[in-house]
């Protein structure tokens, strides 16, 4: 086994989905950016040229993580991570501004974005904490210093402000409840998710009601085996129902109307017809018009550069963010199944890897890029299709962009390249 | 549990996506999304109308350009507002209100600004209007006519309503479709069939180039020209002669059923409804309420026939074996019914058919209308029989014409009178007034026509028709070449035939002989009454000519019928005898009379039960 190099011991079927799902993304940025009078492909003033950079620098990037001794992540792991943090604080003083978000350096051929980096390095001091043989995760202090490391930089991005980028640092926690981190925690924090929207959509009373009817179900039907302690449950209640009356106080209070249009929007709460359309041409426009985009591909889709929406700009922001809804409208629903099985499947081969890892911290890298890129993949296509509010995350290996790209590869390359060295012996 | 869960959270976000996605592309598709696109945006080259000639080839109805004064708000650069309304020849409040709300419309489309230009006020402004940033000028096609006749049979065009637009795809709203007469009829010859070109377009609504590189695109069809059966002077010549004269006329060829003219009077000229006064114009004629001259008095009106009708009669007799030529009827000056005696102006005596058709003698028809009904059991059968005869001329129903609009006439049957008197209370006796052509008998000047074309042709008729040719392939709806035959047997026509040509030649109608024509004609004068304010009252008699010429090998079968025009052969047998003549001669010997017709009008007759105070009818005032 030891015995073949490098080229023979990486995991081929990762790299064939990795390289097929940057391919589709091209493709699909292709027709979004095609002007009518293109010249060539490696057109670098267009944006479909650029990404073909992009895609090269990314092959560098891999070449150089894979050239890496192994271990040289696992040692450098703490000092990658205060990199980032530093370079994070360093946004404030010389951070560029693209779109109103503060979240760039200009390096002149390139501009980078270190809130991509701080994924890698996070996933990287993240996976080295948990797998040190002093840290133990069933200790509050063990969880609190987990927290910190996953929450600082998400503390430093939310005020570029980038609150996509912020949030997909929660993803960290699949880590954590891999590695033994309580999962009643997840419980708690889905319930509290649950109560906020119902709250929203039915008002605290309903809520309440349908708290107590629930309960009275189980007494009733459980068996009379299982004894619940009344007393507990009734305090879960009470709770809650203070806890849905002070969800009505934020949203009418401490939200801004554009968060509560995008809720509004979302639930549909907004029942008045007039307002609604409102909404649609102002917050929920993109949304809207992305739904349309892919409504409109229907079974077949519309064929390569055939999509009249895409062609004529309707959805802003096409070639980054909802490059989905170009899959959509010129694949139809053959096309937007066949991605979302491509990355279900390599998400379900990357757990695969993952588990067949003998290093812990290996193991947990994995789960922390894992992590990271479904979370991604969840949040864009969910606001794509209409399913979440419109929150900005790019898709992994498909949007527009240099940072995303490299680092997304990056990120999946050094746990390929741990993966690799599985079997060598002494690490 | 906890290797499982991130497994878990991956396949279930995989099925929540599918799902949504089945909903939004395959539930909530719909594969003719393509129409309303927001991205696509059709634009149409319209193919020409198709233009209409008369039988002779004539121009009727072509084309002519029209043009519109367009804006694009957003492009309109500051002008001079005062010296720009002055060429347009417009306020400058209707100036400001249009831009406003072409503005509102869209800033970046084009609004018509002023429609329709003539020519000379387009030769006027072209030169300037390139100092005008934002207007431009867009030809368009309107409707042109070569006569000034025949409005309500050719129609008009206008813009389709909102109802059309729901219900026929093939229309925009904005186009123009024939709404009445030929234009509409014809309207899916006429209007060819128009090019789409489409575009694709971005966001904010501009052209970004065609859709598909044009692969979807159409060129316009031509609107295919079409000949019709009416004859451009004989229908001019008709509706001069209807001057001043409520009534309608109907020519027919009745060897082929073609509609030679068609006249309504009052009538207006076509070319009122095209153009820039269209909509005043057309408000003017259809408030019009009493002379009516967008209602086609030729198929909508629906008098009762009169002594015209009682040649059908004559040769119902004959049919049914109840009399022949030479059975005799003795007319009391009137005939009675019980103890009435019902007038009759023949003059008395015994009258047999040929005299009792040329002297039009009641007394005779009303004897003769007994006679069928004696020869049957009971009233229904002998009603049933009768009905079915009157039926086979083209009566009662509807015609069948290719004109959009008509009217069906009135033949009584049995359960009408059942529903009147009563069952079984009603008899021969009841119903006399059918037998001369009163009482419950109507019949439209198209009918009138047509029944006489069918006596023409000694027992057979073409569905009367206005369409000779289409395009150039020339082929028409066969059911227009197609004979309907009478139940009446060829030789009965003779004996009837030759009392109407002895109408003309000794009759009631001598008076109105053409030099050179042999006529078969029957004349009749209608009483009738009309309603103003509740009252009923009696208005000078329908004058009213039925006539086919030459007797044999007749080429044209004429109704003349005009209100209040009197006895029969005062008008309507003169007006009839000038048709006939300017149709069969191409020239009118008789100037004295043609003058005469064209002068003389009856608006002293029509202002009558309007003018509030009592009036005499039936005077005889030349």
């Amino acid at each position: 086994m030891s015995g073949r190099g490098l080229f023979g011991r990486i995991d081929w079927i990762t790299i064939i989905l990795y390289a097929l799902l940057v391919f589709i993304g091209w493709i699909n940025i292709y027709s979004t950016s095609l002007a009518d009078q293109s010249t060539s492909v490696f057109d670098f003033t267009t944006l479909y040229g650029k990404q073909l950079y992009f895609i090269g620098l990314s092959l560098l990037g891999i070449i150089l993580v894979l050239f890496v001794e192994s271990n040289f992540f696992e040692r450098f792991a703490s000092i990658f991570y205060v990199v980032s943090l530093v370079l994070l604080l360093g946004l404030f003083v010389f951070g560029k501004t693209i779109a109103g978000a503060t979240s760039w350096y200009n390096l002149g051929f390139f501009n980078l974005q270190p809130s991509e980096l701080a994924k890698v390095a996070t996933a990287l001091a993240l996976a080295k904490f948990l797998s040190d043989i002093q840290t133990d995760i069933r200790t509050r202090k063990h969880q609190m210093y987990a927290l910190v490391i996953i929450l600082l930089p998400a503390f430093l991005i939310l005020p570029q402000p980038d609150p996509g980028s912020a949030l997909i640092y929660f993803s960290f926690f699949f880590v954590l409840f891999r590695e033994g981190f309580p999962l009643y925690y997840l419980g708690i924090l889905l319930f509290i998710v649950a109560l906020f929207v119902t709250t929203l959509m039915f008002g605290t009373v309903w809520v309440t009601i349908g708290m107590v009817v629930l309960t009275l179900l189980v007494y009733t039907f459980k068996k009379a085996s299982v004894k619940i302690p009344l007393l507990p449950v009734l305090g879960v209640i009470v709770v809650s129902t203070l806890f849905s009356l002070s969800v009505n106080f934020v949203y009418e209070n401490v939200f801004e109307q554009r968060h509560r249009d995008r809720f509004a929007l979302w639930l549909g709460l907004e029942k008045d017809e007039d307002k609604l359309e409102e909404i649609r041409k102002t917050i929920g426009y993109n949304t809207y018009q992305s739904e349309k985009a892919i409504e409109s591909g229907g079974f077949f889709g519309k064929g390569f550069l055939e999509g009249t929406r895409t062609k004529g700009d309707f959805v802003p922001e096409q070639h980054t963010d909802y490059i989905f809804s170009s899959v959509g409208e010129e694949w139809g629903f053959l096309g937007t199944a066949t991605v979302v099985l491509l990355f279900s499947v390599f998400f379900l081969r990357l757990i695969y890897i993952a588990e067949r890892q003998k290093s812990d911290f290996s193991r947990m890298y994995g789960y922390g890029v894992i992590s990271i890129l479904v979370f991604h993949y969840f949040i864009n296509i969910g606001m794509v299709i209409g399913l979440l509010p419109t929150i900005g995350v790019p898709l992994p290996f498909f949007s527009y962009g240099g940072s995303g790209l490299i680092f997304f590869t990056m990120l999946l390359f050094i746990f390929l390249k741990l993966d690799s060295n599985r079997l060598k012996d002494g690490i | 549990m906890k290797k499982l869960l991130l497994s878990s959270v991956i396949v279930l976000i995989g099925f929540t996506f599918i799902g949504r996605l089945s909903y939004l592309q395959l539930f909530r598709f719909s594969p003719d999304q393509i129409l309303d696109d927001p991205a696509i945006k059709k634009i149409y080259d319209y193919p020409e109308r198709g233009y209409i000639y008369d039988r002779n080839g004539e121009l009727m109805v072509g084309n002519q350009p029209a043009y519109d004064v367009m804006v694009i708000p957003r492009e309109v650069k500051p002008l001079d507002t005062l010296e720009f309304c002055g060429l347009l020849g417009i306020e400058k409040t209707v100036f400001t209100d249009r831009m406003q709300k072409a503005r509102t419309y869209s800033p970046r489309l084009p609004s018509v600004l002023v429609p329709q230009l003539s020519k000379e006020d387009y030769a006027k402004l072209q030169e300037k209007m390139r100092h005008y940033a934002g207007f431009y000028i867009q030809k368009r096609s309107l409707r042109y006519y070569a006569t000034n006749s025949a409005a309500n049979v050719l129609g008009y065009i206008s813009e389709v309503n909102e109802w059309e637009l729901k219900n026929n795809p093939n229309y925009v709203a904005g186009e123009l479709k024939g709404h009445t007469g030929i234009e509409k009829q014809y309207e899916e010859v006429l209007r060819g069939r128009k090019g789409v070109k489409h575009i694709q377009k971005d966001r904010f609504n501009r052209d970004i180039g065609p859709y598909k590189s044009g692969k979807l695109d159409t060129l316009p069809e031509q609107g295919k020209e079409i000949h019709i059966t009416l004859d451009k002077k004989l229908q001019e010549y008709g509706e001069r002669l209807m001057h001043g004269k409520h009534g309608g006329i109907v020519a027919i060829e009745p060897k082929s059923g073609e509609i030679l003219a068609m006249i309504s009077g009052p009538t207006y000229n076509p070319a009122l409804l095209v153009g820039r006064q269209r909509s005043k114009n057309y408000s003017k004629l259809h408030y019009d309420t009493i002379s009516k001259p967008t209602w086609d008095r030729s198929i909508l009106a629906q008098p009762s026939p009169g002594s015209p009708f009682k040649t059908l009669n004559a040769l119902v007799g004959l049919q049914e074996g109840v009399i022949d030529e030479d059975t005799k009827v003795r007319c009391y000056h009137g005939f009675y019914v019980g103890n009435t005696l019902r007038g009759c102006h023949c003059g008395g005596g015994v009258r047999n058919m040929n005299s009792g058709i040329q002297q039009s003698c009641n007394a005779y028809f009303a004897g003769v209308f007994r006679k069928i009904y004696d020869k049957y059991r009971t009233t229904d059968e002998a009603m049933d029989a009768w009905e079915k005869h009157m039926k086979s001329f083209g009566l009662g129903n509807f015609l069948g014409t290719d004109l959009p609009t008509g009217a069906p006439g009135r033949i009584p049957d049995k359960s009408y009178y059942d529903k009147w008197y009563g069952d079984g209370r009603w008899a021969a006796s009841t119903i006399i007034s059918n037998s001369i052509g009163q009482g419950e008998i109507a019949a439209t000047p198209l009918q009138l026509a047509n029944m006489t074309a069918a006596i023409a042709n000694r027992g057979y008729f073409y569905t009367p028709h206005v369409i000779k040719s289409i395009g150039n392939s020339g082929s028409i709806d066969p059911k227009f070449t197609e004979p309907h035959y009478t139940t009446i047997e060829r030789k009965h026509f003779e004996p009837v035939i030759k009392g109407m040509a002895n109408v003309y030649k000794y009759g009631t109608a001598r008076w109105i002989q053409i030099p050179g024509v042999e006529i078969a004609g029957k004349t009749g004068t209608v009483e009738n009454f009309i309603r103003v304010d509740g009252q009923r009252m009696q208005l000078t008699d329908h004058s009213v000519f039925v006539a086919f010429a030459p007797v044999e090998n007749p080429q044209i079968a004429i109704a003349v019928y005009i209100e209040n025009g009197y006895y029969g052969a005062r008008y309507a047998g003169h007006i009839a005898s000038l048709l006939i003549e300017k149709y069969i001669k191409g020239e009118i010997t008789r100037k004295d009379l043609e003058k005469r017709m064209l002068e003389k009008t009856l608006e002293h007759e029509y202002a009558k039960p309007y003018s509030g105070e009592p009036f005499k009818i039936n005077e005889y005032v030349w």
